[in-house]
C-alpha cells in the first residue's frame, strides 16, 4: 500500500508538471487581457497532432516539438488577431463564449484534417527504471522536467527579459503602460502566441504518455480551468502548485475509485476553493 | 388588460401558436418530428435566457438540468408498471428541481466567469456519476422505455401519433413561455434584470441579490428539466449525452444566435441552430461544425445582439 502511494505521487507529479505547463500559459492570457480562453485544450491537442505528424515525418521528436510550438504560436497570433481583439474591453464573458465558438471549430477541423483514430508518438527517451515493483520509464520524469524547464524559462524571461517586463508591466496598468511606449496590442498578440506555444508543447509532451486524440481538448480545458481557479486566476506560480496538488489528489484517489471517478475529487477540490477562499489557495490572502 | 400594446401581443401569439400548431399537418413524418424537437430544445434555450439574457449569469452547465430531467422521467417510465405521462413529469421535475437547487446554492456565491466555471464543473460531475453508475443509469448504453399514452386520469387515455404529440408538447412550451414572459416581466423578472445592470446598486437599494440570485437558478432549472421530461417522452430513451457539456454549449449558442433577454430569441436561435445543423449536416456529415462555429464567433464579435437582438425592446414590452 505504502508503495502503491509513492507510485501515484510520482505519477501526480508527472501529470501535475504537465498539466502546470497548460495552465501557466491559460493564466498567463487570462491576467495580461481578462481573456478565458475555453480553446486552450484544443491548442493542446492541435499542438499534440502537428508533433505526431512531425515526428511521424522526421522521427526526431524534438524538432516535433519545436515545430508545433513555433506552428502554435503563428496560429494564436493569427487567432487572437482576428478574433480576440476585437474583443478587448468587452466583459470577459463575451470572450468565453467567443472562444467557444473557436473551440468547437478547432475540434472538427483536427477530426477532419488527422481521423479520428488516436496518434501517437513513441516516447524520445528510451529504457525504463525499477519503481518498487513497476518498470517505471524514464520519459515519464524527463516530460516532467521538460514541462518545468519550460515554466522556468517562462519566468526568466517574465522577470528579466526586456519584453517579459513590457509584458507584466502590461498587466499590471495596461493604460500606463501604453503612455510609456509600450505597445499593447501587440504584447497581447505576443502573449497569445506565447501561451498556445506553451500549449502545444505540453500537447508534444504528454502525447507519448497517452495518445493524441481530437476531443482531448475539452479535458484539458476543464483541468487547466479548475487549476487556475484554485491556483487564482492570473498567477502563475499558484498555478503551478495548483496543478500539482489537484493531480496528485487526482493520483491518490484513483487508488481508492476508477480514474474516470477520480475526477470528481478535482471538481469537489474547485468548488471548495471557490466557495472558501474565491481568490485562490496559494495566494497570500488579500486585504 | 385591453392596452393596445397587450392586445397586439395576445393577437401575434396565438396566431404563430396555431400556425405552429396547423403545420405539422401538413408536413412528412420527418419533419413533424423535427418541428417538435425544435419546440423542446426552444424551451431549453428559454429557459437558460432568464439567467443568461435577463440576469446576466452565464450557465455553461444547463445540460446538468436538462439531463437529469430527462432521466428522472426515464426512472418514472421504467419503475411503474404502466407508463404514465403525468408521474413522468412530476418526477422528471422534482429531479431537475432537486439538483437545482443544490447547484443554486453553490453556484450563485459567484459571478461572472466563476458562476460559468462552477456551472460547467456540476454539470460534468452529473455526467461522470450517471456514465459510471451503471447499475443505475445503464451507463454509456443508456435507457430504453416506452412512451406513455396520454392520460386525463380516470376520463381518457390515448396513445400519442406524432401529431397529437407535437399538440401536446407545443401546448406545454406556449404555456411555459406564457409564465417565463409573466415572470420576466413581474417586479422579481424586474429586480433580476437591475441584477445584470448593476448589482452592487440593487444591494444597495436593499434587495436581498443572492436570494434572488437562487430563485432565478431554480426556475431556470427547473423549465430546464421540463424540456428534459418532453425529450424523454418524445425520444424514448436516456444517454449520458445529454448531460454532457456538449448540449449546456449548443444552449449558449441557442442564446447569442437568437438574442439573449428577449425569451423568442432563444427559440427562434434554437429553430436557426438546428435547421443550419439538419442542413450543413447533409454536405459536411459531422464537419458541420466547423462552418457553424465559424458564424457563431463571427456572430459573437459583430452582432452581439443576435437574430433578434434588434426586437428586444418591443418583445420584452
Amino acid at each position: 500500500m505504502f508503495e502503491q502511494i509513492l507510485v501515484q505521487t510520482v505519477n501526480g507529479l508527472v501529470n501535475g508538471m504537465v498539466l502546470a505547463l497548460v495552465a501557466s500559459g491559460l493564466t498567463l492570457i487570462f491576467g495580461i487581457m481578462d481573456v478565458v480562453n475555453f480553446a486552450h485544450g484544443d491548442l493542446v491537442m492541435l499542438g499534440g497532432f502537428t508533433g505526431a505528424v512531425t515526428v511521424a515525418h522526421t522521427g526526431n521528436f524534438w524538432l516535433g516539438l519545436l515545430v508545433a510550438s513555433l506552428a502554435l504560436a503563428v496560429f494564436g497570433a493569427l487567432l487572437q488577431i482576428t478574433t480576440l481583439r476585437p474583443l478587448i474591453g468587452r466583459d470577459p464573458l463575451t470572450t468565453i463564449i467567443a472562444t467557444f465558438g473557436i473551440s468547437l471549430v478547432l475540434q472538427k477541423y483536427a477530426l477532419w484534417q488527422f481521423g479520428p483514430t488516436a496518434q501517437n508518438i513513441p516516447q524520445p527517451i528510451p529504457g525504463r527504471f525499477e519503481l518498487f515493483y513497476l518498470q517505471y520509464p524514464w520519459y515519464r520524469l524527463g516530460a516532467a522536467v521538460m514541462a518545468g524547464a519550460i515554466i522556468g524559462a517562462l519566468y526568466l524571461f517574465l522577470k528579466y527579459g526586456k519584453y517579459g517586463i513590457w509584458i507584466r508591466a502590461t498587466t499590471q496598468d495596461r493604460v500606463m503602460a501604453s503612455a510609456m511606449g509600450i505597445p499593447v496590442p501587440l504584447v497581447h498578440t505576443g502573449v497569445f502566441a506565447i501561451g498556445s506555444a506553451m500549449a502545444a508543447a505540453s500537447g508534444v509532451l504528454f502525447a507519448p504518455l497517452a495518445a493524441v486524440t481530437q476531443t482531448m481538448g475539452f479535458d484539458f480545458t476543464l483541468r487547466a480551468f479548475i487549476v487556475v481557479v484554485v491556483g487564482g486566476m492570473g498567477n502563475l506560480g499558484g498555478s503551478i502548485l495548483a496543478a500539482l496538488f489537484i493531480s496528485l489528489l487526482e493520483a491518490y484517489a484513483s487508488l481508492v475509485v476508477s480514474p474516470s471517478q477520480a475526477v470528481i475529487v478535482s471538481f469537489v477540490a474547485l468548488i471548495l476553493t471557490l466557495l472558501f477562499r474565491p481568490t485562490g489557495l496559494f495566494v497570500p490572502t488579500p486585504k | 388588460m385591453a392596452s393596445p400594446t397587450n392586445r397586439r401581443f395576445w393577437i401575434v401569439f396565438l396566431a404563430v401558436a396555431a400556425a405552429l400548431a396547423l403545420v405539422p399537418l401538413g408536413l412528412p413524418e420527418f419533419w413533424r418530428k423535427f418541428l417538435t424537437e425544435i419546440l423542446i430544445w426552444g424551451l431549453l434555450a428559454m429557459s437558460s435566457d432568464i439567467l443568461i439574457g435577463y440576469t446576466g449569469m452565464v450557465s455553461f452547465g444547463h445540460s446538468a438540468f436538462f439531463g437529469l430531467g430527462l432521466y428522472g422521467a426515464a426512472a418514472a417510465l421504467l419503475v411503474l408498471r404502466s407508463p404514465n405521462l403525468w408521474a413522468a413529469m412530476f418526477v422528471g421535475l422534482a429531479t431537475a428541481a432537486v439538483i437545482a437547487i443544490f447547484v443554486a446554492y453553490f453556484s450563485t456565491r459567484l459571478r461572472d466567469i466563476y458562476f460559468a466555471i462552477t456551472t460547467l464543473v456540476f454539470s460534468q460531475i452529473f455526467y461522470v456519476v450517471i456514465f459510471t453508475w451503471t447499475d443505475l443509469t445503464g451507463g454509456e448504453n443508456g435507457l430504453y422505455f416506452s412512451q406513455p399514452p396520454f392520460t386525463i386520469p380516470g376520463l381518457w387515455s390515448v396513445r400519442f401519433s406524432t401529431v397529437s404529440l407535437h399538440w401536446f408538447i407545443l401546448a406545454v412550451v406556449a404555456i411555459s413561455y406564457l409564465l417565463l414572459r409573466r415572470i420576466t416581466q413581474s417586479p422579481f423578472g424586474m429586480v433580476l434584470q437591475s441584477i445584470r445592470e448593476n448589482e452592487p446598486r440593487t444591494r444597495a437599494i436593499g434587495y436581498h441579490v443572492e436570494r434572488y440570485k437562487i430563485v432565478a437558478v431554480m426556475l431556470s432549472g427547473l423549465f430546464a428539466g421540463l424540456a428534459g421530461v418532453l425529450y424523454a417522452i418524445q425520444h424514448r430513451f436516456a444517454a449520458p449525452d445529454f448531460v454532457f457539456f456538449t448540449v449546456s454549449g449548443e444552449v449558449v449558442i441557442f442564446n447569442v444566435m437568437g438574442g439573449m433577454g428577449t425569451l423568442v430569441g432563444p427559440l427562434v436561435g434554437a429553430a436557426f441552430f438546428l435547421l443550419l445543423r439538419e442542413g450543413l449536416s447533409r454536405f459536411w456529415t459531422e464537419y458541420y461544425l466547423i462552418p457553424l462555429g465559424i458564424a457563431f464567433t463571427a456572430m459573437v464579435i459583430f452582432m452581439p445582439q443576435g437574430l433578434l437582438g434588434f426586437w428586444k425592446r418591443r418583445l420584452n414590452q
